[in-house]
C-alpha cells in the first residue's frame, strides 16, 4: 500500500470531480453515498498504510509522485512523506471524515444544495490529506491554502444568511493574516536552508550554524500560520463565528481537523523549534493563555454551538501548550483524542438542533434527556471525556500535556492549565445539565415534534462515542501500567528533542510527583463537574445570581471580553480610514490625476496638430515635396 | 551641340517640376493624375540616361518596371476615380476633403 499512498488523496479527489460534475444525475442519496464512500476508501488506505508502516524497522517512508516546480536551485518535488506522525494524523483525518460524511447524508437531507456540500467536503479531505501526508512545505502549504478555501466556502455555505456569508469573509481574512505569516516564514526558511523539503530542512537544521535570531524568525513566522489556522489569541475570533456554517462542518473543519493543522505543522517542523527555545516558550505560553482564555468565555455563552467553538479554541491551547513545552507526542496525542470528542460534541449538537427545529439557544432547551437518548448518551460520553474524567480519552491525553508542562519547570502555565481543566469540566457540564436535565423550556410547538435523529446520524455518533472512550489507552503513561505507545510510535517522527525535553525525560523518574498531580487534576475535574450539578441542577436560582453579582466583569466576559469589538476600533477602522484616505487623497488626485493628465496633454496635441490634417490631398503632396526638397538641400549642403 | 547626359536630367528635372507644381496647383483631378504620371515618366527618363551614361542596364531595367506598375497604378487610380466621381459627381479635388481632421 505505501506505494499505492496517493491512492489515498486521489479518492477524495474523484469524489470531488464526479459530484461537481456529475452530481446532479446521482441524486441526493447517489452523491452522498459516493462522497463518502471515497472517503472511505481513504480511510481504509491509511489504516492500511499505517499498518504497514508498523511492520517496518525504519518508518520514514517517502514516495515521490512527481515534480512540480524545477526552476534553477528552486526545486519543489511533489513527494508523500509517510511517517508516524503523518499516518496518525491521516488515519484520524480520513477516519472522522468518514464518519461525519455519513452524518451528513442524514443531516443535510433536507438541503437544496446538497450535492455542492458533498463536493466541498471531498474537496477539503483532499487537501487536508495533501497538508498531512506533503514532504514538501510548499505542498504543505498549497494544502494549508486548499483547507482555508473549504472552510470559507462551507461557512458561508447558507450564504443567503448575511452572518454566515460575513463569517466566511471573517474567517478568509483572519486566517490571510496568518498565512502571510506562514508564508514568510517557508521564505525565511529557503533562504536559510536553501529547499523546503522536510528531510533536507532537518539534515541542513542539525548542521547549519544558524545566526542566532533566524531560528526563532522562522519558528515565530511559522507559528503565526499556525496562531491563523488553529484560532489562538489574537487570530482566534473568527472560529466563534465560523459556527454559522452547518454543523458536520462545524464538526469536521472546526473542531476535529482543519484547526489542528496549525499544532501538526509545529510538531511537523519540531525540529525548528526546537532550535529556539524563545520560541518555543511563545507557543506554550499562547497556548496556556488561549486555553484559559476561551474557556472563561466558554463560562458564559448561550448559544450551544459557540459555547463548543470556545472550548476548541480553548482545548487547541492545550495541544500548544503541550507542543510549546516540547512534548509533541503529547500534543499530538490530545490531537488525535480531541478529534474524536469533539467531533461528537458538534455531532451531537447538530443531533439536538435537529430534534428542535434548528434551535441553538441553550436557555431553550432542557430536559431532552428521555426524548433523545442516543443523543444524550453519546454526548454525555463526550463531556466525560473532555471534561478529563478517568478513563476516557481527554483523561489520558491532557494529564500527559499537564505532567509534562510541570516536568518542564513551566509552574505558572501548569496552574493555568489546570484551572482550565476544571473550567472545562464545569462548562461542558453546564451544557449538558441545561440541555439535557431539568424542565423543559422547549417552546410549547417544537416541543410536539422533538424526535430522535435516523440512524444515519446517531451511528457515526455512536462510533465516535467508541473512539471516545478508548482512544486513550493508546497513550497510557507509564504510572498507570501503560506503555505509553503512542509517544514511542511518535518518536520516530519528533525523536529529535531539546535539551530541555530531555530534562523532562528524566523528570519522569518522580513517579510520585506524577501520581499527585494525576489525583490533583482529576480532583478537578470532578469538582468541575459536581459544581455544574450544584449549580445548573440543584439551584438553578445561582447562575442568575453569581451573573448578577458579578455586574460588570458579567457582561464583560459574556461580550467576548470585547474583543471583535477592540479588533473593529483599532485595526478594521483605523485601516479602513486609511483606505478611505488613499482612496480619496491619493487615487483620486494623484494616480488618477496622472493617468487622466496624460491622456488631456495628447488630446491637447492632438488638437493642436488637427489643422494640419486639412483633408485635401495637395496639402499632403506639397508637405512631401517640401521635405523631399529640404532633404536634398541637407544631402547637398552637408 | 551634342546632346550629352546632363541634358537629360535637365530636361527629366524639368518635366518632374511641372509635374510636381501640376499636382500642388491643379485642381481637376484628371489632371492631376497626369501630372503624376508625368513625374513618373520623368524619373524614367533619368533612369534611362544614367544607364546610359554609367554603361549598365539595370537603369533601363527599372524603367520596365516602372512602366508595368505604371500601368497597373492608372487601372486602380481611375477605378477610385470613377468610384469618388459615383459618390460625388465632381472633378475637383478641393471637395474631396473628407478626410480632414
Amino acid at each position: 500500500m505505501l506505494n499505492y499512498a496517493w491512492l489515498v488523496l486521489i479518492f477524495p479527489l474523484v469524489g470531488v470531480i464526479i459530484n461537481a460534475f456529475f452530481g446532479r444525475y446521482l441524486g441526493k442519496r447517489g452523491a452522498g453515498i459516493l462522497a463518502s464512500a471515497m472517503v472511505g476508501l481513504s480511510f481504509i488506505g491509511a489504516v492500511w498504510m499505517f499498518a504497514e508502516l508498523l511492520g517496518l524497522e525504519d518508518r520514514v517512508v517517502t514516495r515521490p509522485l512527481f515534480d512540480w516546480i524545477s526552476v534553477g536551485d528552486f526545486n519543489v518535488q511533489v513527494k508523500l512523506l509517510i511517517d508516524p506522525l503523518s499516518s496518525v494524523m491521516a488515519v484520524v483525518v480520513s477516519g472522522v471524515s468518514f464518519l461525519i460524511h455519513i452524518y451528513s447524508i442524514g443531516y443535510m437531507a433536507h438541503d437544496e444544495r446538497f450535492v455542492r456540500f458533498f463536493a466541498y467536503l471531498n474537496l477539503f479531505v483532499f487537501a487536508m490529506l495533501t497538508l498531512v501526508l506533503a514532504e514538501n512545505l510548499l505542498v504543505t502549504y498549497v494544502g494549508w491554502e486548499g483547507v482555508g478555501l473549504c472552510s470559507y466556502l462551507l461557512i458561508g455555505f447558507w450564504f443567503e444568511r448575511k452572518a454566515a456569508a460575513d463569517a466566511g469573509k471573517k474567517a478568509f481574512l483572519v486566517n490571510r493574516v496568518g498565512d502571510v505569516g506562514f508564508a514568510l516564514g517557508l521564505m525565511l526558511m529557503f533562504v536559510t536552508f536553501g529547499s523546503l523539503s522536510m528531510s533536507q530542512v532537518l539534515e541542513q537544521a542539525m548542521v547549519v550554524r544558524l545566526m542566532p535570531g533566524v531560528a526563532t524568525a522562522i519558528a515565530l513566522l511559522l507559528f503565526v500560520g499556525a496562531v491563523g489556522k488553529s484560532a489562538q489569541i489574537p487570530l482566534y475570533v473568527w472560529l466563534p463565528d465560523a459556527m454559522e456554517g452547518p454543523t458536520p462542518v462545524s464538526a469536521l473543519i472546526h473542531a476535529a481537523t482543519m484547526v489542528t493543522a496549525g499544532v501538526y505543522m509545529v510538531a511537523r517542523t519540531h525540529t525548528l523549534f526546537a532550535l529556539s527555545p524563545t520560541a518555543l516558550t511563545w507557543v506554550a505560553a499562547i497556548g496556556g493563555i488561549t486555553a484559559f482564555f476561551a474557556a472563561t468565555i466558554a463560562l458564559t455563552q448561550h448559544d450551544l454551538k459557540r459555547v463548543l467553538a470556545y472550548s476548541t479554541i480553548s482545548q487547541l491551547g492545550y495541544m500548544f501548550l503541550g507542543v510549546g513545552v516540547g512534548a509533541y507526542a503529547a500534543g499530538i496525542f490530545h490531537l488525535t483524542t480531541h478529534a474524536f470528542f469533539k467531533a461528537l460534541l458538534f455531532l451531537g449538537a447538530g443531533s439536538v438542533m435537529h430534534a428542535l427545529a434548528g434551535e441553538l439557544d441553550i436557555r431553550k432547551m432542557g430536559g431532552l434527556r428521555n426524548k433523545i437518548p442516543v443523543t444524550f448518551w453519546t454526548f454525555l460520553i463526550a463531556a466525560l471525556a473532555i471534561a478529563g474524567f478517568p478513563g476516557l480519552a481527554g483523561f489520558f491525553s491532557k494529564d500527559e500535556i499537564l505532567w509534562q508542562t510541570f516536568a518542564n519547570g513551566k509552574t505558572l502555565l501548569w496552574a493555568l492549565a489546570l484551572l482550565t481543566a476544571g473550567l472545562t469540566a464545569f462548562y461542558i457540564f453546564r451544557l449538558v445539565f441545561t440541555v439535557f436535565y431539568g424542565e423543559s423550556r422547549v417552546d410549547k410547538k417544537v416541543a410536539a415534534h422533538v424526535h430522535e435523529s435516523p440512524k444515519v446520524m446517531t451511528v457515526p455518533m455512536a462510533f465516535l462515542a467508541l473512539f471516545s472512550v478508548i482512544a486513550g489507552y493508546i497513550g497510557v503513561p507509564k504510572i498507570l501500567g501503560g506503555g505509553n505507545w503512542i509517544e514511542h510510535y511518535l518518536d520516530g517522527s519528533l525523536g529529535w528533542h531539546t535539551p530541555e525535553a530531555a530534562i523532562a525525560e528524566t523528570a519522569h523518574a518522580s513517579a510520585g510527583t506524577e501520581w499527585a498531580l494525576l489525583i490533583l487534576s482529576v480532583i478537578v475535574a470532578l469538582a468541575g463537574i459536581g459544581l455544574a450539578y450544584v449549580v445548573y441542577v440543584r439551584r438553578t436560582d445561582l447562575p442568575t445570581r453569581v451573573a448578577k453579582s458579578l455586574g460588570g466583569l458579567y457582561t464583560f466576559v459574556y461580550n467576548k471580553y470585547k474583543v471583535d469589538e477592540f479588533y473593529m476600533a483599532v485595526i478594521v477602522k483605523p485601516l479602513r480610514a486609511v483606505g478611505k484616505f488613499f482612496a480619496e487623497s491619493v487615487d483620486g488626485p494623484v494616480v488618477d490625476g496622472i493617468a487622466e493628465g496624460i491622456a488631456a496633454l495628447v488630446a491637447l496635441i492632438g488638437r493642436g496638430l488637427q489643422v494640419l490634417q486639412t483633408g485635401l490631398a495637395r496639402n499632403y503632396a506639397l508637405g512631401i515635396l517640401v521635405g523631399a526638397v529640404l532633404l536634398l538641400a541637407y544631402a547637398l549642403v552637408r | 551641340m551634342t546632346l550629352s547626359s546632363l541634358h537629360y536630367f535637365i530636361l527629366s528635372a524639368i518635366l518632374f517640376a511641372i509635374g510636381g507644381i501640376g499636382v500642388l496647383v491643379r485642381r481637376n483631378v484628371f489632371v492631376i493624375f497626369m501630372c503624376v504620371e508625368m513625374m513618373l515618366n520623368a524619373v524614367n527618363l533619368s533612369l534611362i540616361a544614367f544607364a546610359r551614361y554609367l554603361n549598365q542596364a539595370d537603369g533601363q531595367l527599372l524603367v520596365l518596371f516602372v512602366m508595368a506598375i505604371a500601368a497597373a497604378e492608372v487601372v486602380v487610380g481611375l477605378a477610385i476615380l470613377v468610384a469618388l466621381h459615383r459618390k460625388r459627381p465632381t472633378t475637383d479635388a478641393d471637395e474631396m476633403n473628407v478626410l480632414r481632421g
